[in-house]
């Protein structure tokens, strides 16, 4: 892509009668990145997507492309590919007709459409395909015909409204990393939003976290894993164990062992730590004081779930041939290894 | 612009819709000796006798058809689906095919059928319960199709029978609550049909509301009218009922619609 | 083997038989007797039946009906999706939504006779509007008896088909998915775009097909015209009355036989028609 251009979300808020879809919301997207909106659902990363493609109106806040305010810019002249969760590809035309449809609305000439078309289809590798109509695809290829429509006018943004929600589990990975690679040798400004964060993590440049209309965090994958900076992030991005731990000057006393702190933490006193099952030691102890209650085979990895002495429940995740020795009913000791955890305020957990 | 555009048309829809019916509550209460306003029309409804007759015949022959297309249609659909699938095709056919088939043409090769039917039965008009039995199917037919569709017909089959339900428990206590809605829907709408149903009992020879209403018409054209638009309100309130009953259905078209095919009048 | 399958389908259709019985009885043969009688009299093929079709009587009576069938489609059809289109805008569960779909139905499937005297208490010779408007003007409204005659018949037809058009229409309309028109709103269209490109050509095959329903189900209707017009027979259905209730004519009764078989014909080559148009296409807006 020749110029790849910057997106700016400023201060979007979307007011619903009572409901705040969107509460002072900001995103930067820096030109050629990809950025993943994630959170559940009515976190409002589909409306600020909608808000950016001119479907829906902020309440108040500003959206610029490339520096320009597209405030007074209707939706059909704001030049954005979008592509839907599914459905939206039009029924009666082919393949090739869809892909050409916004070119048509350009007034692009019949043989440069189609030429166009073709090349797009051959990006997504459904050329052979181009005369088929919509019922005559499976679920992955109508995905990938509705991205090449939405490439095939240039656009300076492309936006991907959870392209692979509606999609089976094996399809989905696949068609996540094509995307990925299409957008990469495009080099397009792009927003993917979804609640998968598995999804998420593994498509994005960026990550930026939502809950309630806010932006809880944005950054790149392994930082959104390893350092969340707020405890929904923790929890919603991976797994967590919720253990008691103490917090003093020099970091966190957990189940016996030093761990650090990341910012965001309680400061001192009492508090649960959010530890990943992977930072979680397992060692078989005569003496130990905790006790193997189940393990849970997941092909290369295992989960080991433990109960301590207080009853609270630990799950650590394991190479699946160290797994092997453990048997529920095995006495272990736990320990945790020095990874940074936020530790958040709480009397203890309804359940870990 | 939009806006206004809608309200004008919905005004004009309206007045176009709405007006005859309210010249029929004025023709119907309007007092032709004295001038001013009376009820005579309508308390006729019940007065008259040949009128009332009508509609205790009418309102027999709605329940008896209910009954019939009930009695026959649902074992057969659930049956069709559980045991016979091969049949679903052709009993679809079947119960669409009344549409396509207009009431007068039913009527005309009638005859010879109704000779035997009167032969055996008698000469009530509730002999009419058969033809109008056929009438309803595709009504009934769609919506009982569209309830059985909404469950799982066959794992709720299933589970009753190897729970040591026998066919009789299974579909009455088993399935028909389950479809309830779609029972309801079918048994409304088959009224409202055999209570306007006109073709195939006038030129039968019966004496159903309808056909009352036209032959009272010449002579005591308010009566006429009374009857005719509580038959209109008796019909728009079943309808309103079924369609708060079944509030939960998506599309609220289905519920009260007719397969999209022609004849839909009953005429 | 093949013996033990069709002793099992036997054995399996047996419950269906009270279905199958009811049917057969009571409108395969009804069909069939007609089809017959018109085309065989005196236990020979008589094509006699036939011909009188083509009587002028028959012939105008057809025109007439063609006429009326066709003009009320098309009334029926335009403004029934202008109405369709203002009740799709309304949202799903509202009361006006319900009540103006329960009344569509009243008038469109069961109204028959009802809506005869519905427009006799309103433009008929004591009608209410003719009664207004004689105060006021002086003209009559209902003067020349145009409501029994053709003109009249189209009017009240219109009271049922545009309703008729609405029920059909409307899942037609509310196929039409809101992800098409933000689609294309995305890919560049303007509103006079989408809807040319996308919304028309989806929609299309639908309002044709349902032209052609409404048509059928005038063509076939007969308990409006049969109360509103107590003499004469301008269009098919009230001949066929004529015919069958008529006693100054002898064999007449042949000659309904033969009205009912064009009857058929005629509904069912429009409803071919209305399959071929419609079977693909229908899927689109499931």
């Amino acid at each position: 892509m020749s110029n790849p251009v910057a997106v700016d979300l400023e201060n979007l808020t979307r007011v619903y009668g009572t409901v705040k879809a969107l509460d002072g919301f900001s995103l930067h997207i820096e030109p050629g990145e990809l950025v993943a909106l994630l959170g559940p659902s009515g976190c409002g990363k589909t409306t600020a997507m909608r808000i950016l493609a001119g479907l829906d109106e902020a309440t108040s806040g500003t959206v610029r492309v490339d520096g320009r305010d597209l405030g007074a810019v209707p939706a059909n002249k704001r030049d954005m590919g979008m592509v839907f969760q599914a459905y939206s590809l039009f029924p009666h035309l082919n393949v090739l007709d869809n892909v050409a449809f916004g070119l048509k609305m350009r007034g692009v000439g019949r043989a440069e459409r189609q030429a166009r078309a073709d090349e797009m289809l051959e990006l997504v590798g459904l050329a052979a395909h181009r005369h088929k109509y919509v019922d005559e695809l499976s679920g992955g290829q109508q995905q990938r015909v509705a991205l090449a429509r939405a490439l095939a006018i240039r656009p300076r943004v492309l936006l991907l409204d959870e392209p692979l929600s509606a999609l089976d589990a094996k399809v989905r990975a696949q068609l996540r990393d094509e995307i990925r690679r299409v957008q990469l040798e495009i080099g397009i400004t792009t927003l993917f939003v979804t609640h998968d964060q598995e999804e998420a993590l593994a498509v994005a440049d960026r990550v930026g976290v939502m809950n309630a209309g806010r932006l809880e965090q944005l950054a790149a994958p392994a930082e959104l894993y390893a350092r969340p900076a707020t405890p929904f992030v923790a929890e919603f991005v991976g797994l967590s164990n919720r253990l008691p731990a103490l917090v003093n000057g020099a970091g966190a006393r957990v189940l016996g062992c030093a761990v650090p702190t990341l910012p965001g933490s309680v400061p001192s006193g009492a508090g649960l730590a959010l530890v990943r099952p992977e930072a979680v030691v397992v060692k078989a102890d005569e003496q130990g004081a905790a006790t193997v209650t189940s393990v849970m085979f997941l092909g290369p990895n295992s989960r080991v779930y433990a109960r301590l002495a207080d009853g609270t429940q630990v799950q650590a995740q394991l190479a699946s041939a160290e797994a092997r020795a453990f048997r529920p009913g095995d006495p272990v000791s736990i320990a945790i290894e020095p990874v940074p955890v936020l530790v958040v305020p709480g009397p203890a957990p309804a359940r870990t | 612009m939009t806006r206004v555009l809608r309200a004008v048309l919905w005004l004009v829809f309206g007045l176009f819709f709405l007006f005859p019916l309210y010249a029929m509550a004025d023709f119907a209460t309007r007092d032709l000796v004295h001038g001013g306003r009376t009820l005579r029309a309508w308390q006729n409804l019940v007065a008259d006798d040949a009128l009332f007759r009508a509609i205790l015949v009418s309102l027999g022959l709605a329940v008896l058809t209910v009954a019939a297309m009930l009695a026959v249609l649902v074992p057969t659909m659930i049956w069709v689906r559980l045991r016979a699938g091969w049949a679903r095709n052709l009993v679809e056919f079947l119960c669409l095919l009344p549409l396509t088939i207009p009431a007068l043409v039913i009527v005309v090769g009638l005859r010879n059928v109704y000779l035997w039917v009167t032969y055996l039965l008698g000469e009530s008009p509730l002999t009419l319960t058969f033809v109008y039995t056929v009438l309803v199917l595709p009504f009934a037919y769609r919506a009982i199709d569209a309830a059985l569709g909404a469950i799982d017909l066959r794992t709720l089959a299933e589970a009753a029978r190897s729970l040591g339900a026998g066919w009789i428990t299974t579909i009455f206590r088993v399935i028909v609550p389950n479809i309830w809605s779609g029972i309801l829907s079918a048994a409304f709408i088959s009224i409202a049909v055999v209570l306007g149903e006109y073709t195939i009992a006038s030129l039968s020879g019966y004496q159903t509301l309808p056909v009352q209403i036209v032959l009272i018409g010449k002579s005591d054209g308010p009566t006429s009218v009374a009857a005719s638009l509580a038959t209109l309100l008796f019909g728009f309130v079943l309808l309103m009922i079924l369609a708060l009953v079944t509030r939960r259905r998506r599309r609220t078209v289905a519920a009260t619609t007719v397969p999209t095919t022609p004849t839909g009048v009953r005429t | 083997m093949a013996g033990r399958s069709v002793g099992r389908r036997l054995a399996d259709g047996a419950p269906l038989l009270p279905f199958f019985a009811l049917v057969v009885i009571f409108l395969l043969i009804p069909t069939g007797t007609v089809v017959v009688n018109a085309l065989f009299a005196d236990g020979g093929f008589s094509p006699a039946r036939l011909g009188a079709l083509f009587s002028s009587t028959a012939l105008t009576a057809l025109w007439r009906s063609v006429l009326l069938s066709g003009a009320t489609a098309l009334i029926g059809a335009v403004f029934g999706a202008v109405l369709a289109w203002l009740i799709a805008a309304r949202p799903p569960e509202s009361m006006v939504r319900r009540g103006v779909l329960a009344l569509c139905s009243v008038l469109a499937q069961f109204g028959g006779v009802a809506l005869a005297f519905a427009f006799l208490a309103t433009v008929g010779l004591n009608g209410v509007l003719t009664l207004w408007v004689q105060q006021l003007t002086g003209f009559n409204l209902a003067g020349s008896g145009w409501l029994y005659a053709l003109p009249g018949l189209i009017l009240v037809y219109s009271y049922f088909q545009i309703p008729l058009m609405v029920i059909v229409f409307l899942p037609a309309l509310e196929g039409l998915r809101r992800q098409w028109r933000e689609a294309a709103v995305s890919l560049g269209a303007s509103g006079r775009q989408y809807w040319r490109e996308v919304a028309v050509p989806l929609l299309g095959p639908a309002f044709l097909g349902s032209v052609l329903l409404l048509f059928a189900n005038a063509f076939a209707a007969y308990a409006t015209a049969a109360a509103l017009v107590s003499q004469g027979s301008p269009i098919v259905p009230l001949l066929i009355r004529t015919a069958l209730t008529s006693e100054v004519v002898l064999g007449q009764s042949g000659f309904a036989y033969a009205l009912a078989l064009e009857m058929i014909v005629v509904v069912a080559v429009v409803m071919v028609a209305y399959n071929a148009l419609v079977r693909r296409t229908a899927r689109w807006l499931r």
